[in-house]
């Protein structure tokens, strides 16, 4: 049988790189908005005197994991319909995919900005750094790496739930799972699911690459000692 | 330089920290605030750069109302050292020095120069220095950086909140001698914030004693340990506050030159002869060239045929500029009870003995008994 979905993906690789392509679109841009969302609403709830808020929006966006996507995708269609917006194909898909995206990235970058050590602070305070100073020259740069940290999370949680979107016509390397699963034919869904497979495994170690790539060398060099 | 007028400081929750606390540091004197935790001191020390703003009453630096400024640009302009450094372990020890610097908006070329003057200011190289990362320094030579960092702008004023308090002692004994060097030639005003009395006398050219957020005595070292204004000041400075005075003077204070002394060529019935009519057990023995070589003692002389024979040599010597409390702990070791202070040449110059040191001591025994 594996023999059989090697078969197909070599038979058909321009089909399989649109439904890839497709499939990289939709999380692309979903993840791209989970992370502008995630960091801005991230970085006001770690405001001084927002402790509250902040447990309340993380509370929030756990519970938003905890939905099925198919319900998620329901609900959305539903509210998209209302509001006389296509309800089917990308959009309904990219919207959940967004608020998935959302929990690990805004309770890294709260996390991440929570951690700086005071003593940091006090000194960038006592030095005469602004508020916005201190967060863009000390917190942001020590608090990057742990927010792609939940990027590469979030991403490749949703190249799994993207596969499900392909329901609602939203493309991507969910077809031809859906389709060999109503077909009776094996080898195109577990073409399908290898191929969503391996681009996790590879968007993971990219997303591993860039993270390391974006920590300050003073903290990579203090990580080893 | 700075005027604390009837500050105070009442915490959300209630606390007093500071109550009506008036002080003076004139320009150029380092001024520790010592006291037990919990006195006000941090307190105090942060209201001058308004890291916790004051509830009443007002400081003033150089006559201007903080009150009045930019809070930024007011901290710009004093420096500020903490116990946890807190280094910026993404930026480079030379980009830590130039925080300021950068946001004063200093050129690169003045950034980079000044961070090279300051690290060679703090005894680290600065061609081996200059790029390393804080995470690639130990303890004191982070806490080197923190101190050339607050010295970045070159600002008159330095706030100083325990800076060697989380360094291993030998560390911080260098550290503090260090500094104390570059102040003498820096002149800045300096606040200097500690728990430690040793530290407080060694370092401050006065001392604001704290309790409960009260001043209770603001004084030169001397006069603190000589003249506690209360029991709690004397309990503070210690029982052995007669000692750590020791350390205020130095050697040239109390040596007297010695008035018996002679060279190995005399002969031994010639020394026993002078030694007995002074009625004295010992005399010190200089070379011709005037460099000291030790003593005599008179029990020694019997039967001896030479003096050199007779000759016990030193084991430790001081020089004109050595505390007290170390010329002390060498007395104690010595045979006869006296230390030789020795200038750079070896010359003898003086000699230190118990009497001396005893009368120096005096005055603080009858404020004892008051």
């Amino acid at each position: 049988m594996l023999a059989q979905a090697w078969q197909y993906m070599v038979s058909y690789p321009d089909k399989l790189l649109e439904w890839t392509w497709q499939h990289l679109q939709i999380v692309l841009i979903a993840n791209a908005a989970a992370v502008v969302v995630g960091v801005l609403v991230g970085m006001w709830v770690s405001g001084k005197g927002r402790e509250q808020i902040a447990d309340g929006v993380i509370y929030a966006a756990s519970i938003m994991m905890t939905i099925p996507s198919l319900a998620l995708f329901g609900i959305l269609m539903g509210i998209l319909y209302a509001m006389s917006l296509p309800s089917i194909g990308m959009l309904p898909v990219v919207i959940a995919l967004t608020l998935y995206g959302l929990l690990p990235i805004i309770r890294n970058t709260h996390t991440a900005l929570r951690e700086v050590d005071p003593a940091m602070i006090e000194a960038g305070r006592g030095m005469g750094m602004s508020g916005l100073q201190l967060l863009l020259k000390v917190k942001m740069p020590l608090a990057v790496p742990v927010i792609l940290a939940g990027l590469r999370q979030a991403m490749v949680m949703n190249i799994g739930i993207a596969a499900i979107g392909s329901y609602l016509g939203a493309g991507g390397l969910g077809q031809p799972i859906f389709r060999g699963l109503a077909n009776y034919r094996k080898d195109l869904v577990l073409a399908g699911a290898i191929a969503v497979s391996l681009l996790a495994v590879i968007t993971d170690l990219v997303m591993a690459g860039v993270e390391r790539l974006v920590t300050p060398k003073g903290v990579r060099i203090g990580r080893k000692s | 330089m700075i005027r604390l007028e009837r500050v105070s400081k009442v915490f959300p929750d209630g606390t007093e920290a500071v109550k009506d606390l008036s002080l003076e540091i004139d320009r150029g004197e380092f001024c520790v605030f010592l006291g037990p935790s919990g006195c006000g001191k941090t307190t105090s020390l942060k209201m001058i750069n308004r890291l916790i703003p004051i509830t009443d009453g007002r400081i003033l630096i150089d006559g201007v109302d903080t009150q009045q400024q930019n809070v930024n640009e007011l901290r710009r302009g004093i420096g500020y050292a903490i116990q946890n450094i807190g280094l910026f372990p993404h930026l480079t020890v030379a980009q830590n020095i130039a925080t300021v610097p950068v946001l004063k908006h200093w050129s690169r070329d003045r950034q980079r120069a000044r961070a090279r003057e300051l690290l060679d200011l703090v005894g680290m190289p600065s061609d081996t220095f200059m790029d390393r990362y804080p995470s690639e320094l130990s303890g004191g030579q982070q806490q080197r950086v923190g101190v050339a960092r607050c010295l970045g702008a070159d600002p008159p004023l330095l706030l100083m909140d325990e800076p060697f308090g989380a360094i291993d002692p030998i560390t911080r004994h260098k550290l503090q001698e260090e500094f104390l060097k570059i102040q003498e030639r820096l002149k800045k005003t300096i606040a200097f914030v500690t728990h430690d009395i040793d530290e407080a006398i060694k370092m401050g050219d006065t001392i604001a004693l704290m309790r409960d957020g009260l001043l209770v005595q603001h004084a030169d070292p001397a006069t603190l340990l000589s003249e506690p204004k209360d029991r709690f000041v004397r309990d503070f400075v210690g029982a052995d506050r007669v000692l750590k005075g020791l350390r205020l003077l130095r050697a040239r204070d109390v040596m007297r030159m010695p008035k018996l002394t002679t060279s190995l060529n005399a002969t031994v019935e010639q020394t026993i002869a002078r030694l007995d009519e002074r009625g004295r057990s010992w005399l010190s023995a200089v070379a011709e060239d005037g460099r000291f070589l030790g003593w005599i003692e008179r029990a020694d002389l019997d039967g001896a045929t030479s003096l050199s024979e007779a000759l016990t040599p030193a084991v430790a010597s001081a020089s004109p500029s050595t505390p007290l409390n170390e010329a002390l702990s060498m007395m104690l070791g010595s045979a006869t009870g006296s230390v030789a202070v020795l200038d750079g040449n070896e010359q003898l110059v003086g000699l230190l003995s118990f009497g001396a040191i005893r009368e120096v001591l005096s005055m603080d025994d009858e404020s004892e008994r008051e």
